[in-house]
């Protein structure tokens, strides 16, 4: 009993974490229907800023939540304009490929600086222990984080003018416009916290699980999971289909080799996409 | 005369809204039918119904005597019915000539490449685009995409041509050239079901109308008769416009 | 299809593979042997791929999937049974065009982004059974041993027919994609890409098409993945499904100009001559993947005609006969 409680919780603990990894995915898809490609190579990016920010200038992990959030900001309004903003009004593949193109070469990057090297960023924080279980408290304080960023950023979708204006696009973008809203602006700014999202996530991931520069593929691929499992554009949704995805993998683990998770993640995916595309086309409007 | 194209009780609900209710008529062959009605009064939709777009949820749909109930829009148009759409479907980077090739290939005689060619040459010169042949549909004007419309459809040979507010949108010079390639249509047998907001324009094309509103039949009959329908009269004042054109035109 | 014999472009089609098959007989050049395999191979899986991107605007970043089951199908077969070549290769072809087929049907009912993801999802899951399932040797993969070029009077010799045999399977997926674009299933396709809910409307039999061209873009890259890894006489996931080869195959599509047969051959040939020049070259070696990326987005951006778009737009005329 008290072992499946606790994979329960593991399972809630690390979705939490693939929820957020999902949340900047699936805000720039719900706001102007980009499926940024270069989302992985954006999570690593965040990896690599932990691990240069904690052993070149030796700040504390979670102090670099900071400046990852303002870089990656920057970084993705930058996005917007060299690769996304010719896009808009243009066949949805063309952004596919615009932005795969750049993940491409920010990747190539990467790989020419660092090769595919395993990396990892150590941080020892007290467990809490459950009888026989043990929960490590680097993972209890990334959950608690990826909750707290998505509820900050509920709350600024909903509650702030610029938040109620990036609503506003995506539900309507040339009724936004009529009433006012720079949509070209609010675009960008979209796209600057999907980014700044994706770095994030990337932080609260290093401190958990060792990676490489290629580490990004997967989460990103977790992320269309969740975004399918979770609905478009709503980080409430994200965490949800986070957590379901989490609560699976602890699910399946006692029944299949580790390996398999991903061959029975990847299958899900594709059943649940062909599944639900009428679903998926009809909650993509207004789902912000 | 006998029915090409019958609907009994034909009902389609969105969510809370009734688009089309327990909807009955039949278009017969060689006529024109006119469909009209207020903004919101499912006629799109209904036609939507017909080609298979969407499923009805209840009723029965029956074409040359085929039940097309829920059928899938390419089988719907291998029957013999094509369409057009009240915001035009270019197929954009090819040319004229190749959209009225994919009509005529794939429409009711499903026709070999070399002999859709010739079908689409055809309809090509009846709605007057001849001389944009080669142009790409991305070049045509509104008036000049609204006539690869119908060009495309007529392509297919149907039995059956759907237009669904093929004068929307024209000037007057223009919506004259629409109708006289309309007629030109009808001669060569083709029965049209068509909706239209210009009442001029439909009371004087169509043999009969059908008038809707609020998704259920609210009159049928000839021009003349709809007109003076009361009920119709009274739809049609919550836009005096309309009413006014209504009572002009089968005067 | 005798028509096409009218046609000037067959007759170029046929000249570029018997240049192709002779130019490194002439001078009995072995490394310019293996340097145009390479470029058969990729337009090869540039012009089946364009079968789904360039005639129906179906991006598939999977395309590499049918070179991989293709590779382990003929390399299993060759290697557990001992059969020879040519029919490990055509069962190879034969069995992932059926499994594309049956596949086709169910993912195909997801437009546009949605099926490029599901395309993603489906290399990734088809990559990480192969590297689980132990009768393809898992991820440490297959090797075949020296006995297998025998029946083909050695490797020298063995490498020659391998060759040829690229070739031939390149000049097939060129010849397939000219029957096909002058078709009627073709029209139907590039009526699908264009606007696939009026192609419905027409007639067009958009799931029954799309699944076929699917099926079909599967069957000769499937067996220049046998060819080539009964060549290396080795097999292991992550050659045969290697995302970045899918990557290429859709960026020479786009470089040439997508939906044209002659510039995705072009563009094929000349990015795989520039790709060898850079890999060898001491200073780009590493920046492979930065220059595809870059011109890629370039592309994108700029020419979305790509070179037979620019070509077409100078050259009026070359539309008549380059495909």
């Amino acid at each position: 009993m008290l072992g499946i409680l606790a994979s329960i919780i593991d399972g809630v603990l690390v979705g939490l974490v693939y929820g957020l990894a999902a949340m900047g995915l699936t805000l720039i898809w719900g706001v102007m229907d980009v499926i940024n490609l270069t989302h992985g190579a954006m999570i690593v990016a965040g990896m690599f800023a932990l691990f240069l920010l904690t052993s070149v200038l030796g700040l504390n992990p979670y102090a670099a939540l900071l400046p990852v959030l303002v870089g990656g900001f920057l970084v993705g309004v930058a996005l917007y304009w060299i690769s996304i903003h010719r896009m808009v009004g243009r066949p949805p593949l063309m952004s596919l490929l615009s932005t795969f193109a750049v993940n491409l070469v920010l990747i190539g990057v990467g790989t020419a600086v660092w090769g595919t090297a395993l990396f990892n960023v150590n941080v020892s924080l007290p467990g809490i222990t459950m009888g026989r279980y043990t929960f490590p408290g680097a993972h209890i304080l990334a959950a608690v984080l990826a909750a707290v960023i998505a509820a900050l950023l509920y709350l600024f979708l909903q509650h702030t003018r610029l938040g109620k204006s990036v609503r506003a696009v995506a539900n309507n973008r040339e009724a936004a416009e009529l009433v006012g809203i720079p949509t070209t602006r609010v675009l960008a700014i979209s796209v600057g916290l999907g980014v700044a999202l994706a770095g994030l996530s990337g932080v609260l991931i290093a401190t958990l699980f060792p990676f490489t520069v290629l580490s990004g593929d997967g989460y990103q691929l977790k992320g269309f999971v969740v975004t399918v499992l979770g609905g478009f554009g709503n980080p409430v949704g994200a965490l949800l289909g986070g957590i379901a995805l989490g609560l699976l993998e602890g699910a399946v683990t006692p029944f299949v080799p580790v390996s398999w998770t991903l061959v029975i993640e990847f299958v899900l995916f594709v059943l649940v996409l062909i599944a639900f595309p009428a679903g998926i086309f009809r909650s993509r409007r207004g789902a912000l | 005369m006998t029915a090409l194209l019958v609907l009994e009780k034909v009902g389609k609900r969105f969510g809370g809204l009734q688009a089309v209710k327990d909807l009955s008529f039949e278009v017969r062959e060689g006529e024109i039918l006119g469909l009209i009605g207020p903004n919101g009064a499912g006629k799109s939709t209904l036609f939507n119904l017909i080609n298979g777009v969407f499923a009805p949820d209840t009723g029965r749909i029956t074409f040359v005597g085929t039940d097309i109930t829920g059928e899938k829009p390419y089988r719907v148009a291998r029957h013999g019915l094509a369409r057009t759409h009240q915001i035009v479907q270019p197929l954009t980077n090819m040319t004229v000539l190749e959209n009225c090739t994919v009509g005529a290939c794939f429409g009711k005689d499903n026709l070999p490449l070399h002999r859709a060619r010739a079908a689409a040459r055809d309809a090509v010169a009846v709605t007057g685009l001849q001389d944009r042949a080669e142009a790409r549909a991305s070049q045509l004007t509104i008036a000049g995409k609204k006539r690869l419309e119908l060009a495309r459809a007529l392509a297919a040979q149907p039995k059956l041509l759907m237009l669904d507010e093929v004068l929307a949108g024209l000037n007057p010079t223009e919506v004259e050239h629409m109708i006289g390639v309309i007629r030109r249509i009808r001669e060569r047998g083709v029965t049209i079901l068509m909706i239209e907001h210009l009442m001029q324009a439909i009371m004087s094309l169509s043999d009969r109308i059908v008038v809707l509103n609020f998704g259920q039949k609210l009159a049928e009959g000839v021009p003349a008769e709809v007109a003076q329908h009361p009920q119709v009269i009274e739809a049609y004042l919550g836009n005096p416009k309309l009413a006014a054109e209504l009572q002009g035109s089968s005067a | 299809m005798l028509l096409m014999l009218r046609r000037p472009f067959f007759w170029i089609i046929a000249l570029a593979v018997v240049a192709f098959a002779l130019a490194p007989v002439v001078g009995n050049d072995v490394s310019m042997r293996e340097s145009l395999l390479l470029d058969a191979l990729y337009i090869t899986l540039a012009s089946n791929l364009n079968l789904m991107l360039g005639y129906a605007g179906y991006v598939n970043f999977g395309s590499i999937v049918f070179f991989g089951l293709g590779g382990y199908i003929c390399v299993w077969l060759v290697n557990s049974y001992n059969w020879p070549l040519i029919p490990s290769l055509i069962v190879a072809g034969l069995g992932v065009s059926g499994l594309a087929l049956i596949f086709g049907f169910g993912i195909l009912r997801l437009r546009g982004a949605f099926f490029a993801l599901a395309t993603i999802g489906v290399i990734e899951a088809v990559q990480a059974f192969v590297e689980n399932f132990t009768p393809w040797g898992g991820s440490a993969g297959v090797y075949l041993s020296g006995e297998i070029f025998k029946p083909l009077g050695g490797p020298a010799h063995a490498l020659w027919i391998i060759y040829f045999m690229m070739v031939a399977v390149m000049g097939l997926s060129l010849y397939l994609s000219f029957a096909i674009k002058t078709s009627k299933f073709g029209l139907g396709l590039l009526a699908i890409g264009q606007n696939e809910d009026a192609a419905a409307i027409l007639g067009v039999p958009t799931s029954r098409y799309k699944a076929l061209v699917y099926s079909v873009s599967a069957f000769l890259p499937a067996i220049a993945g046998g060819l080539y890894f009964f060549k290396s006489a080795f097999i292991q996931p992550s050659d045969a499904f290697d995302l970045s080869l899918s990557t290429e195959a859709l960026v020479v599509g786009m470089l040439g100009g997508e939906g044209t047969v002659t510039g995705v051959a072009i563009g094929a040939f000349l990015y795989e001559e520039l790709r060898g020049y850079l890999l060898t070259s001491s200073t780009f070696a590493n920046f492979q993947l930065v220059v595809s990326g870059a011109l890629l987005l370039l592309i994108v951006l700029f020419f979305p005609g790509g070179l037979m778009g620019f070509i077409y737009s100078r050259f009026p005329r070359t539309q008549k006969v380059l495909e």
